[in-house]
């Protein structure tokens, strides 16, 4: 192991790769390593990552579900509670509760907030928006929005030695390996 | 997987910097086309001439328009119709059909959705101005107030007011999200330091993390999946406005699935009159191809004889329902005082679109692009039709009347196409009006050739 300024001084290294295939290869290569925090930075998502970085499953559809089931309840009971509780209005004798006219506000705001929470809560387990990252360091870093594909290894990883790690990416016929500075 | 060979949705030789560089640079250039400021200037002529127009509304009152009692629904719910069914075609093509994996929407979807808020934000004006007081629209929502006050939520049009801002809302959201990583490449492309930071900004730090495309490729699709009933709900709730109504002519069960299909065959109408200009201007034709075109034809032959079948519907009932009211409505829609918008509506909605049976038709661009003017007119003679014919005769003959629109009605309705049109190149000229990640996602590049590519 390594000192811990060597760790503290660097974010990660980061390999630039050229095309998707070569970025999924590596990728595996990476974690077969047992690399834990590795992330990959492309301009399209690729499917096959989802494996290779062990992307299983995600909490977005499950925010999106209690999101839609709040916006139901709120839907429905907002309604109930105006009509019945604060502003009973008899309207030529029909009930107070007449529930199928309120299925369809209780339908838009199950929308809305199921959109809302999944918009947003993507947004927030992206933990963006995040203005600076030491990513955008690396010098061509630019192009991982239009054509370039890169791999990161970060240097809080348990196996990560500059030196080694450095060596290692090498053998992945990377363009180029960086380091990444915070 | 499918065997059918179809055409190619992009054009031959891109790759990812071209494909990036010819739809980034619209945006980035430094020059803008003189075309492009002729067009935003008469855009904004017309969006002055709606400011205009509201101001002296709100001066005068609606009384300076046409509508009197009983036709107290005049141009503004025509127009707010109007506009809200344009609107459906953007979220059908970035969500219906991204459900449906029709990779021909990437190309046409993001201004499509653009379309649909600008189209939405239209709309909206009418409810608002047509409102006697419009400093006090927020009544319309619950809130607690010291009148102690509620909505009634029995009414259909408190349903509208849900309704159409779920709609705005989730199209809003819908559209951002598709845009953050396009916007991050612009900001990575931009050589302005001003143009880097406001699409910084705007981006949210975007680094194309696999981490994030996983979820942001989940929300994406959730999204999808939601907006996909909403956009039904939406056109059904704004026919609800109607059916639920007892006058003749309104109250009938076929309105909200002949709305909704009359909705995507306008907003396809109009998508053609946009994207038709826009990629001969921007020389956009590898990405709108002419398969593009042919494809959007073809949706629009489809819903327009779902409409057809709607309007047939319409003329059975009326005879099948032996109501004197309703018998009468369609004899006066048809021979009556407005039997020429009427007949007009038959001939631009249903008989001209019949040409798109044509290849020839479909594949030729001007006429195409007359035929989805034509659907545009009879899409909003349609709303013209079934709001005056019906109100303007119900049932008293003593409480009868007759509608004309005023000079004041026109340039409100003509003022919303110059605020769409503002809007809409404003949106060219800032914003990537073809989705760059959908258009790479065709290239082989985004392929992945085997496990071990080394």
């Amino acid at each position: 192991m390594h000192g811990q300024d060597t760790k503290s001084s660097l974010y990660g290294l980061m390999a630039e790769f050229e095309e998707a295939g070569a970025l999924v290869a590596a990728a595996h290569r990476v974690r077969e390593a047992g690399y834990e925090h590795v992330d990959a930075f492309t301009p399209v998502p690729i499917e096959e990552l989802h494996e290779a970085l062990d992307l299983h499953r995600n909490e977005v559809p499950l925010i999106a579900l209690i999101g839609g089931i709040t916006g139901c309840l709120v839907g429905f009971f907002l309604q109930y509670w105006i009509s019945v509780i604060a502003y009973p209005i008899n309207v030529g004798g029909r009930p107070f509760n007449s529930w199928p006219s309120f299925i369809p506000v209780t339908f838009e705001l199950t929308i809305l907030f199921a959109a809302l929470t999944s918009a947003f809560g993507m947004l927030a387990l992206n933990g963006l928006p995040m203005p600076y990252h030491p990513v955008f360091n690396v010098p061509g870093f630019e192009r991982a929005t239009t054509d370039r594909f890169f791999l990161c290894i970060e240097a809080k990883d348990e196996q990560f030695d500059r030196d080694g790690t450095r060596a290692f990416l090498e053998s992945l016929h990377p363009r180029e390996v960086t380091d990444v500075v915070p | 997987m499918a065997v059918v060979e179809r055409p190619p949705v992009i054009g031959p030789g891109h790759d990812f910097e071209t494909v990036s560089k010819a739809i980034s640079e619209i945006v980035l250039t430094r020059k803008t086309p003189l075309g492009w400021v002729f067009g935003f200037l008469m855009a904004f002529t017309f969006m002055m001439i709606f400011l205009m127009t509201a101001t002296y509304l709100f001066l005068k009152g609606v009384g300076i328009w046409g509508i009197n009692i009983p036709v107290a629904w005049g141009f503004a719910i025509v127009n707010f119709v109007w506009w809200i069914g344009i609107g459906h075609a953007g979220t059908l093509i970035s969500a219906i059909l991204l459900l449906l994996h029709q990779k021909w929407r990437m190309s046409i979807s993001r201004f499509a959705e653009a379309m649909t808020l600008f189209a939405v934000a239209c709309a909206g004006m009418f409810p608002l101005l047509h409102m006697g007081r419009p400093w006090l629209f927020y009544w319309m929502f619950p809130y607690p107030n010291t009148m102690t006050v509620w909505p009634q939520f029995r009414s259909p049009l408190v349903w509208d007011v849900f309704a159409v801002s779920t709609y705005a809302t989730v199209s809003l959201v819908f559209w951002y999200v598709g845009l953050i990583p396009d916007v991050a490449t612009l900001r990575d492309r931009a050589k302005s330091p001003f143009a880097r930071k406001a699409f910084g900004i705007l981006s949210l730090g975007w680094r194309g993390s696999a981490r994030h495309w996983f979820r942001y490729e989940t929300a994406s699709l959730l999204l999808a999946g939601l907006a996909t009933p909403l956009v039904v709900s939406v056109h059904t709730v704004v026919s609800f406005d109607f059916a639920v109504a007892i006058v003749p002519g309104w109250h009938t069960t076929i309105f909200p699935p002949y709305f909704v299909a009359g909705a995507i065959y306008s907003g396809f109408a109009m998508v053609l009159t946009l994207a038709i200009p826009l990629r001969a201007a921007y020389r956009l034709e590898d990405f709108v191809t002419m398969w593009h075109l042919d494809v959007m034809a073809k949706v629009m032959l489809t819903t327009g004889l779902i409409l057809a079948y709607g309007y047939g519907c319409e003329v059975f009932y009326a005879w099948y329902s032996a109501d004197t009211f309703e018998r009468y409505m369609m004899w006066n829609r048809m021979f009556g005082p407005y039997a020429v918008a009427y007949w007009a509506l038959i001939a631009t909605n249903i008989v001209i679109p019949q040409l798109l049976w044509f290849k020839k038709v479909r594949t030729n661009v001007p006429l195409l692009f007359f035929v989805s003017l034509v659907v545009n007119t009879g899409m909003w003679l349609e709303r013209y039709v079934i709001v005056i014919t019906s109100l303007h005769r119900d049932f008293l003959v003593s409480s009868w009347g007759r509608y004309a629109p005023t000079v004041w009605d026109w340039a409100t309705f003509t003022g919303t196409i110059g605020l769409f049109l503002t809007l809409f190149f404003l949106f060219i000229r800032f914003l990537p009006m073809i989705s760059i990640v959908e258009m790479r996602t065709l290239l082989p590049q985004a392929g992945v050739k085997g496990k071990e590519a080394h």
